[in-house]
């Protein structure tokens, strides 16, 4: 059962799509989905105004999949708090992309906005392109991060990713900004290319690994040992790391795994090992 | 001339002995008369009627209050209520905008509602949100158990300058009662300390808490102010504090004239802690009850405990300082120069922890252990203990053993072994409920007009679609949380506002203030407070002063003091 929705024309101002999900479009008809509230700007307006709507859709939620094209930059919200189903994203897409997910899939061919998998509890996301800042971090003020689930980010990722994350896995093929892994709890971020600084500010558990170059390690952290490989979930890389544990200013046992061949600038710290 | 009738409801107005007999209630120009000739009627019939709700003790304005908006983010986003042709835009959930409290109040069926901590030196600021919490009357209590100026004239036993100051001081700050917070611990913490008990004296002061208490009761007595000293227990929070709360309750025993209270013990279930630790905790209901019941000179409210993710604020500065150590939480702390001190913290009450099951079965068995429902009023601290917007739950736990057992099939084991609530069958009924949550509330305050249904009162009415001929209310715990949740009608001053729990007319309530009426000059100490100012404080005296028509809708009432000249 698919659902294909697409972009009618340009759109300048925020539309906030929190009812583009394949739990809100399970068991109702291609007529009634096209009459879904969306808010454009400060304007409620139903779901056809801006999206053409075909396709067959499906009474059970997991059987579901949702196809949407264009440029969806301006569009918020996709996929709030889904349970199940799956969304295909062909283009890029706009802030807050799965939110508060519970479970299902989220495939997007371009960039993402920030915010992606923000609190997310469970399911899949797939980015091929760029993600921007907090993927996976709770909204602002509040603690409750990641807590489940897979982000797979095949591009460069922004700042603060994976705040406040409890569980789950966050992988990043490209680079990342500042801040990866603030505040982490547990839970796993891997980051193939380079790292901008201050990873894993205020973490107190869980693992980050870098497998490129990280600009400045925090003085908060202290070496514990050198490793020959590391590991996240099924996925061994064979190389040799240096192992960091911190945040010691938050009394951190937190596991910081940085690649050795590319951090020549860490090396004095191998003498602290003797 | 604006007239209403309402009409066939079950009428509950204990201040005037009414217990759900079926009456007609009319109203002309906002008060309450005889009889109607003409005008709108409401048929009530199959409904409970009952005068608007008072709220004795919730953080609602103020400086803190506002701090706690710009801390908590998180807590508004998932709470949004859009505008509309009537209302504003607004946010909840615990520390809600000043708006969406007035309607979320009026909603449930209050009109009054009582702001009980400011610090004087923020009092143009709380007023200024009060002007913007519409729906509700309103108040405010200056916070003076750590006011330099009144720890001095108490030092030197000044009973009469003290009043005068006290005077002064509501005439300053346009404020309604005495408030006691942690009395001299908050002087103490300025400088990084607290007092133990109410016998350890205030560093650099040199003054008991308990001469403290004592002395503003005093002054309360003198200056015949309409609501009692409104107090907060030193080493409230704390294990083994009913001890203190004890001792508190003792130490103005033998100044009551009259059986009269004299003085308010707010939110109890944090003063009746038993236990050394946190470990050993265990409620001290039975304790203070047993006093309460044996005893005519305090009032005390609950601050009843819901299970949610809230936001404590108080004045005590040192207590937030602990809840901050304790949960790790990000934290406000201050200390608001020479009066008093504050201190805000996220907290989250969990049913699976035993000290917060612990503590609500405390609240409920305060309230169901103390016999005379006059003396225990139906509070939740808002937000401390939780949202205003639970009062529909914390009335079905009193009103409803069934709905108490739902709850205490779920929450700690150990605290389903110890808590004394297991075994309390008590439930309160409709006429109990009208005294703990409106009648009780309104005469502790003074509010004359308040809290009842009698000809000359205000007409602040609410009507709840409830029909306790029909459904046995105990069984059915349900039917009364959807009933208080939304109001069929509440009218303010004559005036419908809110209809099935939609708000239709939006009213601006006064704000009351206690204007002193006396023979002394209450300027005489106006030099002295003037060069006080100058040496202590950031503020110049002229721009401390909230103004008399500082904000509109300001109300004195007046109280005919016996200060000496």
């Amino acid at each position: 059962m698919i659902v294909k929705l697409h972009l009618k024309k340009e759109i300048h101002v925020p539309v906030d799509a929190e009812s583009i999900s394949p739990d809100v479009f399970a068991g109702k008809l291609v007529e009634e989905i096209a009459e879904l509230p969306l808010w454009k700007g400060n304007r409620k307006v139903p779901l056809k105004d801006v999206f053409g709507v075909e396709g067959i859709s499906g009474k059970v939620t997991n059987e579901l999949v949702i196809h949407i094209d264009g440029n969806l930059s301006k569009v918020q919200r996709i996929g709030s708090g889904m349970t199940d189903g799956e969304i295909r994203i062909a283009g890029d897409v706009g802030m807050h992309l799965g939110v508060e997910m519970k479970g299902g899939k989220i495939t997007v061919e371009g960039n993402v906005g920030s915010w992606l998998g923000s609190s997310m509890k469970g399911g899949t996301i797939e980015v091929n392109k760029d993600a921007g800042d907090y993927i996976g971090a709770p909204y602002r003020g509040s603690t409750e991060g990641m807590r489940g689930g897979t982000i797979t980010i095949h591009g460069n990722a922004g700042t603060e990713a994976g705040r406040y994350m409890k569980k789950g896995l966050i992988r990043i093929d490209g680079d990342v900004d500042q801040f990866v892994g603030i505040h982490l709890k547990k839970g796993a971020i891997l980051v193939r290319g380079n790292a901008d600084g201050r990873a894993g500010a205020f973490m107190t558990g869980g693992k980050i690994i870098i497998c490129g170059h990280l600009k400045s390690l925090l003085p908060t952290f202290t070496i514990d040992s050198m490793k020959s490989k590391a590991k996240v979930e099924e996925e061994i890389i064979k190389e040799p790391f240096y192992l960091f544990i911190g945040d010691l200013a938050e009394h951190g046992s937190g596991k910081l795994y940085l690649a050795k061949n590319k951090n020549k600038h860490l090396e004095t710290h191998e003498k602290l090992l003797q | 001339m604006k007239e209403l009738l309402i009409k066939n409801g079950f009428v509950y107005d204990p201040l005037n002995k009414i217990d759900g007999e079926t009456m007609d209630i009319a109203v002309r120009d906002g008060k309450i008369v005889e009889e109607v000739k003409k005008g709108k009627t409401i048929d009530a019939s199959g409904m409970v009627v009952m005068p608007g709700g008072v709220d004795i003790h919730s953080h609602i304005a103020g400086a803190k209050v506002n701090s706690g908006r710009l801390l908590r983010p998180e807590d508004h986003y998932k709470d949004v209520e859009l505008k509309t042709v009537l209302t504003r835009s607004g946010v909840g959930y615990s520390i809600p905008s000043t708006f969406t409290t007035g309607y979320r109040y009026s909603r449930m069926g209050w009109t009054t509602v009582m702001e009980p901590a400011m610090p004087p030196l923020k009092a143009k600021h709380t007023h200024e949100e009060l002007n913007d919490t519409p729906m509700v009357d309103k108040g405010a209590y200056p916070l003076l158990g750590s006011n330099w100026f009144v720890l001095e004239y108490l030092r030197a036993k000044m009973y009469g300058e003290c009043a005068a100051f006290v005077a002064w001081m509501m005439n300053a700050t346009k404020g309604y009662a005495i408030k006691l917070v942690n009395p001299g611990g908050l002087e103490a913490w300025g400088f990084g300390r607290n007092v133990r008990d109410i016998d350890d004296p205030v560093p650099n002061f040199d003054i008991t808490p308990r001469e403290i208490i004592q002395g503003l009761c005093k002054v309360n007595q003198i200056l015949n102010l309409p609501h009692t000293i409104h107090v907060h227990i030193n080493n409230l929070g704390k294990p083994g504090n009913y001890v203190t709360t004890l001792e508190t309750m003792r130490c103005v025993e033998n100044l009551a004239t009259d059986n009269k209270p004299i003085m308010h013990l707010t939110h109890c279930q944090f003063s009746a802690f038993a236990g050394e630790d946190w470990r050993t905790f265990k409620s001290a209901s039975e304790e203070i009850a047993e006093y309460v019941n044996s005893h005519s000179h305090v009032t005390l409210d609950m601050g009843q405990i819901v299970f949610t993710n809230t936001t404590t604020m108080t004045a005590d500065g040192p207590f937030q300082f602990t809840l901050y150590q304790i949960t790790g939480n990000k934290w406000v702390n201050n200390d608001v120069e020479t009066e008093t001190s504050s201190g805000i913290v996220p907290f989250q009450y969990k049913r699976k922890n035993y000290v917060h099951a612990t503590q609500w079965t405390i609240g409920l068995e305060l309230a169901l252990q103390i016999k005379d429902p006059w003396k225990i009023l139906l509070t939740t601290d808002h937000p401390n203990a939780g949202p205003f917007t639970a009062y529909p739950k914390v009335i079905t736990w009193l009103m409803s053993r069934k709905a108490r057992d739902d709850v205490m099939k779920k929450v700690n084991k150990k605290t389903r072994r110890k808590a004394p609530l297991s075994a309390i069958d008590r439930e309160y009924s409709l006429y109990e409920i009208a005294i703990a949550t409106r009648a009780g509330q309104a005469k502790a305050l003074g509010l004359e007009s308040k809290g009842h249904l009698g000809v000359g009162a205000d007409a602040d009415i609410s009507v709840y679609n409830l029909d306790p001929k029909k459904t046995n209310l105990a069984d059915n715990p349900e039917a009364i949380t959807k009933a208080f949740k939304k109001a069929a009608y509440t009218i303010k001053d004559g005036e419908i506002v809110v209809r099935d729990g939609e708000v239709v007319n939006s009213v601006n309530g006064r704000t009351y203030w206690v204007k002193v009426e006396t023979q002394a000059n209450l300027f005489e100490i106006e030099p002295e407070l003037k060069r006080a100012f100058e040496k202590y404080y950031t503020v110049k005296y002229e721009n401390y002063l909230v103004p008399q028509n500082f904000s509109a809708h300001q109300t004195p009432v007046t109280a005919k003091a016996r200060i000496k000249s």
